[in-house]
């Protein structure tokens, strides 16, 4: 009952990296509780997989061979079957797209608490303490709670595990009732194609709801005219339509690494952040001098976008 | 068919505020429609407007102050409302994911509709779980993060795409009776007409306590406890520009010019 269990997280062929991250989350939570930490890997090329997961810190992979991509019935079903075997004390799981599918499932079918993209986590031997962020990454939260849970991890807050570990590693036979799946996976498309691709940009100005309304836009474009920049944004301008999906920056739309990204009237919510903080340098333009986008900008100005982008544009134009 | 939608009134907070205890105080706070909700109620007002639905039911947790919210979803085309709220709800500090899971489950088992749209997460506590432990609780099928649903449901199946890290969208089939949690940009959601909402105001708006729908107070007792909350110490080392505006876009200038990133 102190051991943990992280599940793996893979897309066509490859571990994504949050599996990794979730080894040292799951090892840290493992040595809080004196337990072993137990990786779960689930479809798809399943012995590679665990050789790729076998790193420092993993006390035993159980492979689950069944179907090639990930489908949440197989899931539920594998990990509730191994949590019945192992009995570990805390269920990890990446707070991925595909995490978020199943980890809630499982928590009630296992009739335990679930807490859902944590940020830290923290056991002193009883208790389990775990941040979260709220209100956009406002404010950050502590929760307690005793006992066992179903816990998500999100990605690029722990280091990714490294080394060679010696794990066992053991075929488990999940027994997976056919008649229990209810959706099924037709296959996969790549989306945001198109005339441009921002991630070859060496300077993006990026643009976001601070903009309000799409007649304002205009003032945005003539910033990337006048500056010879990629025009790209957040996701609420992508979804109003405004902007076509591939101008989108974020964990569901481009990831960018520019000499200069401006980001204008962005908050920095984590899955924009996602995308561009590999930039090499970050300008905020923004009037909440707390916004959390500060946290990663280079340089910032705290003022109204619509005051200090016309004077930028006279700068370069004039 | 018919469809239930679950809307939550999300609270607001200024950029300036101040922290009480495990909450931000009140006077920072405002009232709002959770955004992915809004989608989700678009979405199912779209699909009675194309004659797959004949019913759109929403249903919330939270007390009175929130109907307004209500009626903006009634106001947008949603038939009537069920709201669930109890003095046992009141004093509730963190009402956790396997509660609301209890207390909607107990709604959509007296509903029972053909199809449930949640949003995928509430945008003020961002557990992006309510969805998918609702579905697992009632035995129906589900999607998580749904960008985008065909609307020919007739045959019992739910053709969606699920989208995932990336840029990639999962194309998938999911069976009905269905949860799928909505992610924004799957539709356009429209703004309240004044006939919506004068119209809103005579539309059934049924409040129930957890007696009324027969869930125990037991259920709501959760393991989890909010014990802090704070303003997350500022990582930044960023250099802020001060002065008037002409000032600002002139370092800046400066820097682009630095770079070699513009002339
Ligand atoms: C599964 C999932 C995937 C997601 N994927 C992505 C993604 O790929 N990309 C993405 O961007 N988001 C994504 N999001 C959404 C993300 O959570 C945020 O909602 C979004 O990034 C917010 O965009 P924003 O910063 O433009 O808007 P807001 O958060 O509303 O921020 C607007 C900012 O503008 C500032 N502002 C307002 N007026 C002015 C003014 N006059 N002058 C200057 N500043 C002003 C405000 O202070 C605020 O900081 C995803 C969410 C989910 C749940």
């Amino acid at each position: 009952m102190t051991d943990v269990l992280a599940v793996a997280d893979h897309r066509r062929g490859e571990l994504r990296d949050v599996s990794y991250e979730s080894i040292t989350a799951g090892r840290q939570l493992a040595d809080e509780t004196g337990g072993d930490l137990h990786i779960a890997v689930i479809s798809g090329t399943v012995d590679d997989f665990a050789d790729k997961l076998n790193r420092d810190g993993v006390d035993a992979i159980h492979t689950v061979s069944h179907g090639e991509e990930f489908n949440h019935d197989v899931y539920s079903q594998a990990i509730t079957q191994l949590y019945d075997e192992l009995a570990p004390q805390y269920v990890l799981t990446p707070n991925s797209v595909n995490g978020l599918d199943y980890a809630p499932a499982i928590a009630n079918e296992l009739d335990l608490p679930v807490v859902t993209d944590t940020i830290d986590l923290d056991n002193d031997g009883e208790t389990l303490v775990a941040t979260r962020e709220m209100y956009g990454g406002k404010v950050e939260t502590t929760t307690e709670l005793e006992g066992d849970a179903v816990i998500t991890i999100r990605g690029a807050e722990w280091p990714a595990a490294e080394g060679t570990g010696d794990a066992t590693i053991e075929a488990f036979d999940a027994d997976i009732d056919e008649d229990a799946i209810g959706s099924t996976v037709n296959g996969f498309e790549e989306v945001g194609g198109g005339d441009v691709d921002i991630s070859e940009a060496d300077l993006l100005v990026s643009v976001g709801r601070g903009i309000e309304e799409e007649e304002n836009l205009d003032l945005i474009r003539d910033l990337a005219d006048a500056l010879g920049a990629t025009l790209s944004s957040s996701r609420p301008i992508v979804d109003n339509g405004w902007l076509p999906k591939n101008r989108q920056v974020g964990q569901s739309g481009k990831v960018v690494t520019p000499d200069v990204y401006i980001a204008i009237g962005i908050s920095g919510a984590v899955q924009h952040v996602a995308g561009m903080k590999g930039s090499d340098t970050i300008v905020a333009i923004n009037t909440d001098p707390n916004a959390p986008i500060m946290d990663i900008a280079d340089y910032a100005i705290v003022d109204d976008l619509f005051d200090v982008v016309p004077e930028l544009i006279d700068e370069f134009d004039g | 068919m018919k469809i239930l939608v679950t809307v939550k009134e999300v609270a607001t907070v200024e950029d300036e505020f101040e922290i009480e205890g495990t909450e931000i105080a009140d006077q920072y706070l405002g009232a709002d429609l959770n955004e992915w909700d809004d989608y989700a109620i678009e979405e199912a007002v779209q699909l009675q407007e194309d004659g797959i639905a004949d019913e759109v039911v929403t249903v919330t947790i939270g007390p009175e102050d929130c109907e307004q919210t209500v009626r903006q979803a009634l106001a947008k085309g949603a038939d009537r409302a069920v709201r669930v709220w109890d003095d046992a709800l009141e004093d509730v500090d963190l009402l956790d994911v396997n509660a609301k899971t209890e207390i909607l489950s107990a709604v959509i088992e007296a509903e029972d509709p053909d199809l449930v749209l949640s949003g995928v997460q509430a945008g003020d506590d961002s557990f992006g779980a309510t969805g998918v432990s609702v579905a697992e609780n009632l035995g129906f099928q589900w999607g998580a993060v749904v960008n985008h649903l065909e609307h020919d449901l007739e045959n019992g199946l739910a053709s969606v795409r699920r989208e995932l890290e990336g840029g990639v969208e999962e194309l998938t089939d999911i069976e009905l009776p269905a949860v799928l949690t909505i992610q924004t940009g799957i539709n356009e959601p429209r703004y309240a007409s004044l006939r919506g909402i004068r119209q809103a105001q005579q539309k059934p708006l049924d409040v129930q306590t957890l007696a009324d729908i027969g869930v125990d107070e037991s259920a709501i007792e959760t393991e989890l406890e909010l014990t802090d909350m704070y303003e997350p110490e500022s990582e930044s080392d960023a250099t802020f520009w001060e002065g008037s505006p002409d000032e600002t876009a002139s370092e800046l200038g400066e820097l682009l010019r630095d770079k070699g990133v513009a002339q």
